[in-house]
Parts: structure tokens; sequence; C-alpha cells
């Protein structure tokens, strides 16, 4: 076993130490072996408490048929082998055909809301990245959805897709004309775009701090040397910043989207626990199974399926960073 | 540096829509909590009739907010200390130290990532009530206790992989001659990493406090009347046969207004933080 740092300070003369030393009943190197694992034992205990049990319990529970009759007695209920699984994935049933549904659903939101954002705080942050006046302002005022409570956000945009009293409808109706009728923005086939929306306007900010962020890593040198050379602010753009950005792009990415997919807050408030067919996203789909039908089993089994299709889409990313480095390093 | 035409005309395609975007919510906010009920549940205004500060004064007596408030205090300030304390143990292990165990640990952080709440919701909730049980007393099951342990662990791996790699930009030299001059692990740790890893530790702190202080889906299955905290209280503004959109205003801007104002004075850290550790 290595240690980096040996507790015994190697570099001073050894007898020094020694003689002034500890009781011999003290063995000194025990204790720099023990000393990451007392670091971590906290962080490991809560983990276990409050991430892996429950997870390992969860992925049992998705074995057995724990329905509303045995919720009081978990451990009595039936083995289910893999008849969750079989349920979930027969896409011709019912609720399989629900949970591909949801599931498409929810790929075609993450993917829009990730790259909507990441665009949206990409330009911001370029746009911000050279001094003018009032650019301390903006960059504040853009943090503040981020750093408002999600559900303060949420409800403030469910008041604004009101049919009758909320700001969109008499946006669209009364003020630009575009409609004659008031829409329906929170049932029906337009909630989608309103959880959409939603969700950009609370995404988009941790784009752009992360963005800025990397941005401000960039030596302003680099761009110096570059408009002596006669680059243009587009072609710096284009060789300096993206390039050097390309890393923390590719971690940004993948943290919005597995923020994304798992998303439940926006879904839930807005609509409450059962929410419109458009806007059935996976989380929320296995909430209603769970906790509104009280089917734990089948629940816990989409869950399972929902991190395995996670696990793949981050080994996945893992396998092309690993490119995209190469080729940057 | 010289700009030109192209690029200023792209700054304001980006930055009119980012600032409407932004504000007018904001705005909704602000406007309709100063507007009396009548008011709000007619055709939306731009501008109010009628100013009112009314609505401030009837969130306290229409859902007990204040209970709310100090549970969410409670709960996640308690939760930010114990991550923040938690992590930095955790991310000094894995920044200075090579220990058997390292690479499943750091793996099962990251992998923690990847699990939906929904899928340990209910397992939580079985254990914490058979914890409870074969203790006697309710310890954990829909108390705040148990909601800090929820979501001091939520926080826990973000903060974790954050500080790790703050640390690892502090040169190691610092607290090698620390050591070197006899100073134990522990007091490396504090007197040498501690005050140069401020900013990270305060961008953990920030991100922990705003996580813990916005959750919804276990607040809403893992608090009783006695321990709701404010994501599930503010709801109830809504359950009653008339929506007080007035008031649910107002008071989404009374918890929000403490939170905005200490993300503003410690945004800069944030980003100190980020650019140090989350982004390379």
């Amino acid at each position: 076993m290595t240690v980096t740092l040996p507790d015994q300070p190697a570099k001073t003369p050894a007898g020094q130490l020694d003689d002034a030393g500890k009781p011999p009943w003290r063995d000194r190197i025990n204790w720099a072996r023990l000393t990451p694992y007392l670091l971590i034992v906290p962080a490991v205990l809560m983990e276990l408490l409050v991430h892996v049990i429950p997870m390992v319990v969860g992925i049992f529970i998705s074995f057995i048929k724990l329905t509303q009759v045995y919720i009081t007695n978990w451990s009595s209920a039936p083995w289910a082998g893999l008849d969750n699984y079989g349920v979930a994935l027969r896409f011709g049933n019912s609720q399989g055909k629900a949970l591909l549904q949801s599931f498409g659903l929810s790929l075609a939101f993450a993917v829009l809301c990730v790259g909507i954002s990441f665009l949206f705080g990409m330009a911001t942050s370029l746009v911000l990245q050279r001094k003018f006046r009032g650019r301390g302002l903006l960059r504040t005022l853009f943090l503040i959805p981020y750093a408002l409570p999600a559900y303060a956000g949420i409800i403030t945009w469910k008041f604004m897709f009101q049919r009758d009293n909320g700001l969109i409808n008499e946006l669209l109706t009364n003020d630009l004309h575009l409609t004659g009728d008031r829409p329906f923005w929170l049932i029906g086939g337009n909630a989608f775009v309103a959880v959409l929306v939603v969700s950009i306007w609370q995404q988009w900010p941790f784009a752009f701090l992360m963005t800025m962020a990397g941005m401000q890593s960039i030596p302003d040198d680099l761009y110096e040397a570059a408009a002596i050379d006669g680059a243009s602010v587009w072609q710096q753009i284009r060789y300096i910043t993206l390039g050097i950005m390309t890393p923390i792009n590719s971690v940004l990415l993948l943290l919005l989207f597995l923020w994304t997919f798992r998303e439940f807050n926006t879904p839930f408030v807005l609509f409450g626990a059962v929410p419109p067919k458009s806007a059935d996203l996976l989380t929320v789909h296995i909430y209603n199974s769970s906790f509104i039908t009280w089917n734990f089993g089948f629940g816990s089994a989409m869950s399972v399926l929902l991190m395995l299709f996670l696990i793949v889409v981050s080994a996945l990313w893992a396998l092309w960073n690993r490119r995209v480095n190469r080729r940057y390093a | 540096m010289r700009e030109q035409t192209s690029f200023r005309i792209f700054r304001w395609v980006v930055l009119v829509p980012a600032v409407l975007f932004t504000v007018v919510p904001l705005y909704v906010m602000v406007s309709t909590a100063v507007k009396p009920l009548g008011d709000v549940l007619g055709e939306f205004r731009w501008v109010p009739k009628t100013i009112t500060l009314q609505p401030f004064v009837d969130i306290w007596s229409t859902v007990p907010l204040a209970h709310y408030f100090v549970n969410s205090l409670v709960v996640t300030t308690s939760a930010t200390a114990l991550s923040v304390v938690i992590a930095i143990f955790a991310s000094y292990a894995i920044s200075r130290y090579r220990f058997r165990g390292k690479g499943a640990f750091s793996g099962v952080v990251l992998a923690t990532q990847m699990f939906p709440g929904v899928l340990f919701l209910l397992p939580l909730f079985l254990i914490f009530v058979n914890i409870d049980k074969s203790l006697g007393f309710t310890l954990l099951y829909q108390t705040r206790l148990g909601l800090i342990a929820t979501y001091l662990t939520f926080t826990l791996p973000f903060s974790i992989w954050m500080l790790a790699s703050y640390l690892n930009g502090i040169p190691r030299d610092l607290d090698e001659s620390a050591r070197v001059d006899g100073a134990s692990a522990m007091g490396a740790l504090f007197r040498i990493i501690l005050p140069s890893a401020r900013p990270g530790i305060i961008a953990v702190a920030v991100y922990s406090f705003m996580t813990a202080w916005g959750e919804i889906l276990f607040a809403s299955q893992m608090t009783n009347s006695a321990s709701r905290t404010l994501s599930v209280g503010l709801q109830s503004y809504s359950t009653e046969a008339n929506v007080y959109w007035n008031q649910v205003m107002a008071a989404s801007l009374v918890v929000s207004v403490p939170i905005v104002v200490g993300f503003m004075f410690l945004q800069r850290y944030l980003v100190a933080g980020l650019t140090a550790g989350a982004v390379k």
C-alpha cells in the first residue's frame, strides 16, 4: 500500500523524531494507513444509509409484487422474478406502451432542454466575456433564476400559464393578437411546451455559470496574441474559446442531461402528481405508478430501467470523452 | 480589444431575449404579490391597478408559513453544515492520499448521480420506518432529522467531487512542507488546506444550501404537518377552492429574497470554486 503523505516526516533525520517520540505501542505507520479511511467514514456511512442500501432495497423491490395489499407487510410480498420488468418492457400492452411513450417524451424533452439551455448559456457567456458597461449587473441578473428556490420559479410560471388570468395568454391574444382563443397550457398538448420552457428557464443559468467560469480561466494573452496575428473575434471564439472549453462543455452536457432526464420538480409543481399525457415525463410517470396506484414493484422496475439507461449513457459519454480529451491533450 | 460590428449585433441578439426571458417572470412575481385578489383573478394586467401590501400580511395566516420557514431553515442549515464538513474530510482523503478502495469510493460517489430519486424514495421510507420501529421512537421517519440526513447525502457526491478537484489545484508543497515541520494530517488540513480552499468550500456550501432549500420530491413524502418545509408548504395556497395567486407570489418572494441576496454576495466564490474545481 502506498500513502503519498507518510505520517512520519521522512525528510527529517530519522533518529531525531523517534527519540523524542511516541510510546512504542502507538504504531505510527498504522495511523498513517488509517487516516484516509477515517476521513471517508462519515461520507461512507451516509452514502450507505441514504443512497446505497436504499438502492439495493429498491432493486430488490423491483423483483417482488409489492402492491397496496402488501405495503404494510412488505417482507411477505410474493416473489415476482422478472415479471415487473416483463410488464414494463412488453410494449404491446398498455403499461409497456405508456412507459415507452413516456421514455420517448423524456428523451425529446432532455435533448431539447439541454441543447437549448447549453446554446443559450454558451452564447451569453461569449458575449459577456468582453468587458462593457453593465456586464456585472447582467451576470447577476442571469443567475437569479438559478438562485431562486425551484418551486418559487415554477409556481410563478404556473401562474403565467393560467388560461384565463395568466401572462402568456394575455401576451398572445390581447397584446400580440396571435390567436383568437386562449389556449390551455397546463392541460393537453401544449403542456409539453410549458414544461420545456420552464425547465429551460431554470437550467440555462447553470450552463451560463459553468461556461462563464470556464472562460474566466482562459488567459487574456491568448486572445491578444491571436488579435495581433489578425484573427477576427469570430476566429478567436472558434479556435481559442471553443477549443479550450471542449472538456468543460462535455462535462457540462453530461451533467445537464443526467439532471434533466431525472427532472421531477417542474412537472410535479406545474401539473401536480398526474400530468397531462404530453408532459408525462419518466420520473413523474414512475412516481405515479408507485405512489398513486401503489404498485411499487412495477415502479421500482421502471426506476431500475431508467438507471440502467443513464448508466449506459454515462458509459458512452466516458468513451467519447476519452477520445475528445486525447485529441485536445 | 477591437470589436467587429457583427459581434456587436450578435451581443444584442443574445442579450435582449436573455434579459426579457429572465426578467418577465420575476416581474410577474413581484407585481402580482402587490395586487389585491380581485385583480389577480381577472385577465392579467401588466401594471397593477391598485397596489396593496395586504398579501404580505395574509400569507402568514392562510398557511402556517412561519412554521414551514423555520423547518426549512433548520433542515437546510444543518444539512449544509454537515455536508460541507463531511465533504471536506472525504475530498481531502481523495485528493491527498492513495488508499485501497479509493477508486471504488469515488466511483460509487459519482454513480449516485445516476440514481433516479424515485428509485430510493420508497426504500428510504421503509428503512426509516424500520429504524424507528427497532429504536422504539420516531427518529427519522417524517422528521426534520430524517430530512437532514437525506439532503446532506444528496449534496455529498457533487460536493466531494467539486472540492476534491479544488484541493487538487492547491499545491501539495504547501501541506507537505507543513507536515515536514511536524504538523499532523489534521493540522495540515485545518491550518493549511482549509484557508486556501475557502472559495471552494463556500461554493460547495452555496450549492448544498440551494439544493436542500429547493428540494421537492422527498419533502413531499418524507414530512408531516410538523416537519413540513417550504417547498411543500408553498403549494398549500393552491389547494383551496380559490387559488390565492397574489399570496402565492408574495410567499414565493418572501422565501426567495434571503436566498437570492445571499447568493449575490457569494456568487463570486461560486464562480471561483467552479473555475478551479468542477470545471477542470
